[in-house]
């Protein structure tokens, strides 16, 4: 099963210290390289910091555009992992493995797989 | 042999029913990988013993027969009901055709109750779906019945049920007991249940009832379960043997009336002292182990108040010596205020109010009662009148539960009094 991993901190690469965003980047590239061998790896990558985000809705067939991102909060979502587990507690264990999870938090949720879904988004 | 009467015959069904289903319910689960279709699975073996014990007898491992007859009543369900749905799911129903005689040996049901206390009490649940869902699968309560001992309506009661068992089915929380690594933290989840549980029906938290004995009973029973389950596990014993000093005291501890009655009035010859002995024996076993904590030693704080032949000869430095391990290990202002007021029985009055103050000043506890009838208490029994009654007032605005708020009642009108 995939489970999605939304990484969430106080601050993003971009915001932090030189040294700490290298130290920090050494992290992910050690846990990267290390889900991969051990098979959990799936897709991943950083999100530009919540500035650069925009919130769309589309209403009666017009697009009305918002700076930011959908919720602001303290903490903001920085990168996401998506990984392949057994189980929750497969995926538990994965994802206290993330750097960022000793900053600030990562959000786990199942990733729907199921034949409706599938079937409806046209994939197989 | 003698033959047996009919009604023995179905008083024997009945006992097996009550010592067999939560084990056997357990296992199906594994089995059939679902609560639901493990339940129907349950309902249809014991249907099928009411019909074939009768005449064939009871068969020698009546579990064995039970979850066997389960699991096949549950895969001629799945195949009637395959032949009109798609086959989408056939890869997930696997495991319930593939016969493994290891699978009916008792070793292996036994863990199956110990994964299925961890999967219902697991840390992604809230804690509300994990006391609903372990009080309904692994007590056997029914839905009306939490409902009832949680005051809350019994359409709640089933939502929680549901959302929790869909949710373990689609974020895949397994049947599993956590690898040694992660026990400690999980087992954690577990004790919190359990005392919940306890809580719940040892002091209500609202309403008239002090006590809904039945919930108590419920989870001291499931302590013991899990200490038979992990018996080495320091403070599963330490739980055990806290609830059992503390249910010790429930005839003393209300008057017939439902007040009431603080532990230093209580009349001692009312303790059970079954109880007390039993579970002084499971504190020294508890402490003897590497690795207690909380639970274990408020069980060792309960096992001195238990020892004590009178109140007044309890042994405080001994309270309060407890207290500050306790302290060093869980900090909590909960404990800083217990603590506080064993230092007020070694050290006098002013001594407690002096670390309440502390309390206070820092904003710790401002919603509990206890802390402003503790600190009503010193007042009092300093002589200083008008702090004492303010501070009661305090508290009873605070306080819930009925009989507490009696109890301040008339302390404030003995002081008004005076």
């Amino acid at each position: 099963m995939k489970y999605l991993c939304l990484i969430c901190a106080e601050k993003v690469m971009e915001q932090m210290p030189q040294a700490d965003a290298d130290e920090h980047y050494e992290e992910y590239r050690e846990f990267t390289s290390n889900i991969r061998k051990s098979g959990h790896f799936v897709d991943c990558n950083r999100l530009l910091p919540p500035s650069a985000a925009i919130t769309i809705r589309v209403r009666k067939g017009k697009i009305s555009s918002m700076d930011g991102p959908f919720v602001e909060t303290k903490e903001q979502l920085g990168g996401y992992y998506v990984i392949e587990a057994r189980d929750l507690n497969e995926a538990i264990q994965v994802a206290a493995k993330i750097p960022g999870a000793a900053r600030g938090c990562v959000e786990i949720r199942p990733i729907a797989n199921d034949a409706q879904t599938l079937d409806v988004l046209g994939l197989d | 042999m003698v033959e047996e009467s009919e009604q023995d015959f179905s008083k024997k069904l009945e006992q097996l029913y009550r010592n067999e289903f939560r084990r056997v319910l357990a296992t199906l689960i594994r089995l059939l990988g679902d609560f639901d279709q493990a339940e129907e699975a349950l309902h249809d073996a014991f249907k099928a013993a009411l019909e074939q014990w009768p005449q064939q007898g009871i068969p020698d491992n009546p579990r064995a027969w039970l979850v066997s007859v389960g699991r096949f009543k549950a895969i001629d369900k799945f195949r009637r009901d395959a032949r009109f749905d798609t086959f989408d799911e056939i890869p997930e129903q696997l495991d319930a055709f593939i016969v493994n005689p290891e699978d009916e040996q008792d070793e292996c049901l036994e863990d199956d109750q110990l994964r299925l206390i961890f999967t219902c009490c697991h840390p992604s649940l809230s804690v509300e779906a994990q006391v609903a869902l372990t009080l309904r699968e692994i007590c056997g309560l029914t839905t009306e019945e939490i409902a009832r001992a949680f005051l809350i309506a019994p359409k709640t009661a089933a939502q929680r049920i549901v959302r929790a068992k869909a949710k373990i089915r689609d974020a895949r929380i397994p049947y599993e007991v956590p690898a040694h690594e992660q026990l400690p933290e999980r087992l954690n989840s577990v004790l919190q249940v359990i005392y919940l549980v306890f809580n719940e029906g040892y002091s209500a938290s609202s309403g008239h009832a002090l006590t809904r004995h039945d919930l108590s009973a419920e989870a001291i029973r499931l302590g013991k379960l899990l200490m038979e389950l992990l018996p080495s596990e320091p403070e599963i014993l330490g739980i055990v043997a806290l609830m059992l000093l503390q249910d010790s005291r429930r005839a003393a501890r209300t008057t017939s009336e439902g007040d009431l009655i603080l532990l230093n009035e209580q009349d001692r010859t009312l303790w059970n002292w079954d109880q007390i002995s039993e579970g002084v024996t499971l504190v020294r076993r508890a402490l003897s182990l590497s690795g207690f904590g909380a639970y274990t030693l408020q069980a060792a704080i309960a096992a001195v108040h238990a020892e004590a032949p009178s109140a007044d000869k309890t042994d405080w430095r001994e309270i309060t010596g407890l207290y500050d391990v306790l302290l060093r290990i869980y900090p909590s202002p909960v404990v800083e205020l217990n603590r506080a007021v064993a230092i007020a029985m070694c050290d006098g009055p002013e001594a407690g109010l002096a670390l309440i103050e502390v309390l206070i000043s820092q904003g710790q506890l401002e919603d509990y009662h206890f802390l402003y009838a503790a600190q009503a208490d010193f007042h009092r029994r300093l002589g200083q009148t008008d702090q004492a009654i303010l501070a009661y007032q305090h508290a009873l605005k605070l306080a819930q539960q009925e009989p507490e708020r009696r109890f301040l009642q008339k302390r404030l009108a003995e002081l008004h009094n005076k």
